[in-house]
């Protein structure tokens, strides 16, 4: 059992816990994730770890509820314990001084790129991050990306904070104005990455991305999170999950993660109908919690 | 020829004990466990145990045993079920063999104690594997476990991995007195046992009592702890005080034939088929929240001919599926399954394709599978493995309409441990370099066994390694020498 120290939410349906978790805390770099099962009859879930203190033992992840794994996570307070949390898992992402790095963070992908930003910068380069969100509530870690950053860039998609379009507006921006950029660190949604991808590949701007395919153990046993890369098969959990940008096959990652959408649909669905009728969350899982 | 051993409890002369039929074992109904989860064999009753036993023909030299990877004594052990004393016969199998209820059911026993009885050459041999799982199930149901009394050592040892050959070096570690925690990455207990053996024929109740059993003799477990991620082998020799190590991680990442369209939905590797299966229990959906697609009135095949092929194929089945194929490139005779699951899974519907192989996956337009583009195969000269290889017949390429695709090809090294380890040696396909005998690695204090050693085998073999290094881990602990 992973005690959640504490827990708040960000934005609306993204919320940061505080978990107790010595061994991971120790462990953890930037770059990797954690897999989590919150009750017996659960699913196991890739979740995105935020930063760790290990003097104190804890680990802090965020989560956006999608599924309805992720609404019962969101559910959960100060005080609550989460079943099983292991990791560090995937390879911890490549820290050097490349010069002038570009961080993008879409949506919640934000937190994913915040720890490898902050240790770039620690590395000597220059970061400029570009965060983006569909508006202005959903904009998170401005502050904490601010003071890693030597600039930081921020859009909405509907103009409700600082600038109306698209993170690749920047990046476009930044491109044309002659900034001289050794590297991309792409975080966020499929569309969001394959077009930061797209738009660095004509400079040979060297780029990567965080892929985030259905998996379930995470130690490289169940090949469940392959990805074409290169036109070869990749294990997301041990060979990722950061990946050359240009040589990832989006198309696949989509079709891929879209397996189970009608079975995540009933799930989600039912749930919401128990909350619905004013269930608390643990009457809305087999058994209680 | 004497008519009977001396001191046997065993009345019958040998040319009667032959006179006995094999008693067959007890199992649901084809038509009825096709649809279900539950064990489709049943166990031995005591009266059945007894005149199974009966059939013994107490081989001075017994070769059953010698055949044995950890060793068994049988002979002992089926006398004493002849004379009525189970406990003290499933107390013998424990001398040797940690986990008999789960051997008694997974081993090949064809391939080891029954494949070397001398009753096989003229009848059927001794269903040893049978009366093993009798006196463990035996043993479990009178809640009775014979409990040794040991002084502690005082030394530490850490086992990476719950699979079968690292419960078997803690179970037999803690009987010589060492303190022992073994490592689990996954949530659950039993590696293998657990994500890959499915319920009907290994119940997971069995794992837990197996595991129960070593907790009550002092054995600690912790799970949720990736070695190589959430701790190194570094770390637990150094900080946290351990003395040896033994790594069992067991077989690693599923291997894929590397045919256009893999990645279509619906190909599976048969670990993530099997593991959403039996370790998260997607077929109790939605019960259980992990999602499975759904088979009913789908047709599946499974590519491969080994025991992970059948059980991955026969869950398909227990999950509603149309038509079950096994499509395997070499002949029946040279297919590694165990000959029991071969034989269950025909008696359930399961059809056999043999000579087989698919060269290529057809989807539709979003990326479903509709297909396996096939070629039929013929065995030309021996290969590297000894037997005929398979080479395709031009022209006889054909389109297997699919909607699942299992691919049950075997395991390459999983590198986690490897790569955070330095100074462990590896082979040149990535496993870990450890003595055949003592099982020793490159690294003092180190110790491995099983799948990560040898590439994919059997639960039994992982155990024998475990028995060794058990032997080899005492060894070097008292000794103080490397």
């Amino acid at each position: 059992m992973f005690k959640i120290l504490e827990a708040k939410f960000l934005a609306p349906g993204i919320k940061r816990f505080v978990l107790e978790a010595p061994r991971i805390a120790r462990k953890q770099k930037p770059g990797q994730f954690v897999i989590l099962r919150i009750y017996e009859e659960g699913e196991r879930i890739p979740v995105t770890i935020e930063n760790s203190d290990p003097e104190r033992g804890t680990l802090n992840i965020v989560v956006q509820s999608i599924g309805k794994t992720t609404h019962l996570l969101n559910s959960l307070n100060a005080g609550d314990s989460i079943l099983d949390v292991v990791g560090p898992l995937g390879k911890p992402s490549e820290i050097e001084k490349f010069g002038t790095v570009v961080v993008v963070g879409g949506g919640v992908g934000t937190a994913m790129a915040y720890p490898t930003a902050a240790a770039l910068k620690r590395a000597g380069n220059r970061v400029i991050s570009i965060v983006g969100a569909r508006n202005k509530e959903l904009v998170i870690l401005e502050r904490e990306m601010r003071e890693v950053s030597d600039e930081l860039l921020i859009t909405t998609d509907d103009g409700s904070y600082v600038e109306k379009g698209f993170v690749t507006d920047k990046l476009r921006q930044l491109m044309q104005n002659g900034t001289k950029i050794d590297l991309v660190l792409a975080v966020g949604p499929i569309v969001m990455m394959k077009a930061v991808s797209e738009m660095t590949r004509k400079d040979g701007i060297r780029t990567m991305v965080s892929l985030n395919p259905i998996m379930i153990d995470g130690t490289g046993m169940c090949g469940g999170c392959r990805v074409l890369i290169d036109g070869k098969s990749e294990f997301a959990c041990v060979d990722g999950p950061e990946f050359d940008a240009h040589k990832v096959n989006f198309e696949v990652l989509v079709q891929r993660n879209s397996m189970y959408r009608d079975a995540e649909q009933k799930s989600l669905t039912d749930f919401k109908e128990c909350q619905h009728a004013a269930q608390p969350a643990e009457a809305c899982v087999p058994g209680g919690r | 020829m004497s008519s009977t051993a001396q001191n046997s409890p065993n009345p019958l002369p040998l040319r009667d004990r032959m006179k006995i039929p094999r008693q067959p074992m007890p199992e649901q109904a084809p038509e009825v466990r096709a649809h279900n989860y539950a064990e489709v064999n049943l166990g031995y009753s005591p009266e059945l145990a007894k005149q199974e036993a009966l059939r013994c023909l107490e081989c001075e030299k017994a070769t059953c045993s010698q055949n044995c990877p950890v060793g068994v004594d049988v002979k002992s052990f089926v006398e004493l079920i002849v004379a009525g004393d189970f406990l003290a016969a499933a107390a013998k199998i424990r001398e040797d063999n940690v986990l008999p209820a789960i051997t008694g059911r997974v081993c090949p026993q064809e391939d080891h104690c029954e494949g070397n009885c001398k009753l096989g050459r003229k009848v059927k041999p001794l269903g040893v594997g049978y009366l093993e799982r009798f006196v463990a199930d035996y043993e479990q149901r009178m809640g009775f476990h014979a409990m040794p009394k040991v002084a502690p050592t005082g030394k530490k040892v850490a086992v990476v991995g719950s699979g079968p050959s690292g419960l078997t070096v803690a179970g037999d570690l803690i009987q010589k007195g060492h303190k022992v925690r073994v490592f689990e990455a996954l949530h659950e207990l039993g590696g293998v046992l657990v994500y890959g053996i499915p319920e009907f024929r290994l119940p997971k109740q069995i794992i837990r009592e197996q595991v129960d059993y070593m907790r009550k003799m002092g054995v600690e477990f912790e799970t949720d702890v990736v070695v190589g991620r959430t701790v190194t082998i570094d770390e637990l020799m150094g900080e946290e005080g351990y003395d040896a190590v033994y790594i069992g991680t067991g077989a690693g990442l599923p291997q894929f034939m590397g045919i256009p369209g893999e990645h279509f939905n619906g190909v599976y590797s048969a670990n993530e088929f099997l593991t959403r299966i039996n370790l998260m229990k997607a077929y109790k959906f939605p019960d259980y929240d992990e999602p499975m697609l759904d088979l009913h009135g789908k047709d599946v095949a499974v590519i491969g001919g080994g025991n992970t092929a059948l059980d991955a194929i026969r869950s398909a089945l227990r999950l509603g599926a149309r038509k079950a194929y096994v499509l395997y490139r070499r002949s029946e005779a040279e297919m590694p399954a165990r000959a029991e699951e071969a034989h269950h899974a025909r008696q359930e519907g399961i059809e056999f394709h043999m000579l087989t192989a698919p060269v290529e996956f057809i989807a539709n337009e979003k990326g479903w599978l509709t297909a396996a583009r096939c070629v039929r195969m013929e065995l030309g000269e021996p290969d590297a493995s000894g037997r005929r290889k398979p080479v395709p017949i031009k022209g006889s390429e054909f389109n297997l309409p699919l909607s699942v695709a299992v691919i049950a090809i075997g395991t390459t090294a999983n590198p986690i441990v490897q790569s955070t380890t330095p100074g462990l040696g590896t082979n040149k396909r990535g496993y870990i370099q450890a003595d055949e005998q003592n099982q020793r690695t490159t690294r003092q204090g180190v110790f491995a066994g099983g799948d990560i050693v040898t590439g994919s085998a059997t639960v039994i073999l992982a155990m024998g390694a475990g028995r060794r290094a058990a032997r080899s881990i005492h060894e070097y602990l008292t000794s103080g020498q490397w």
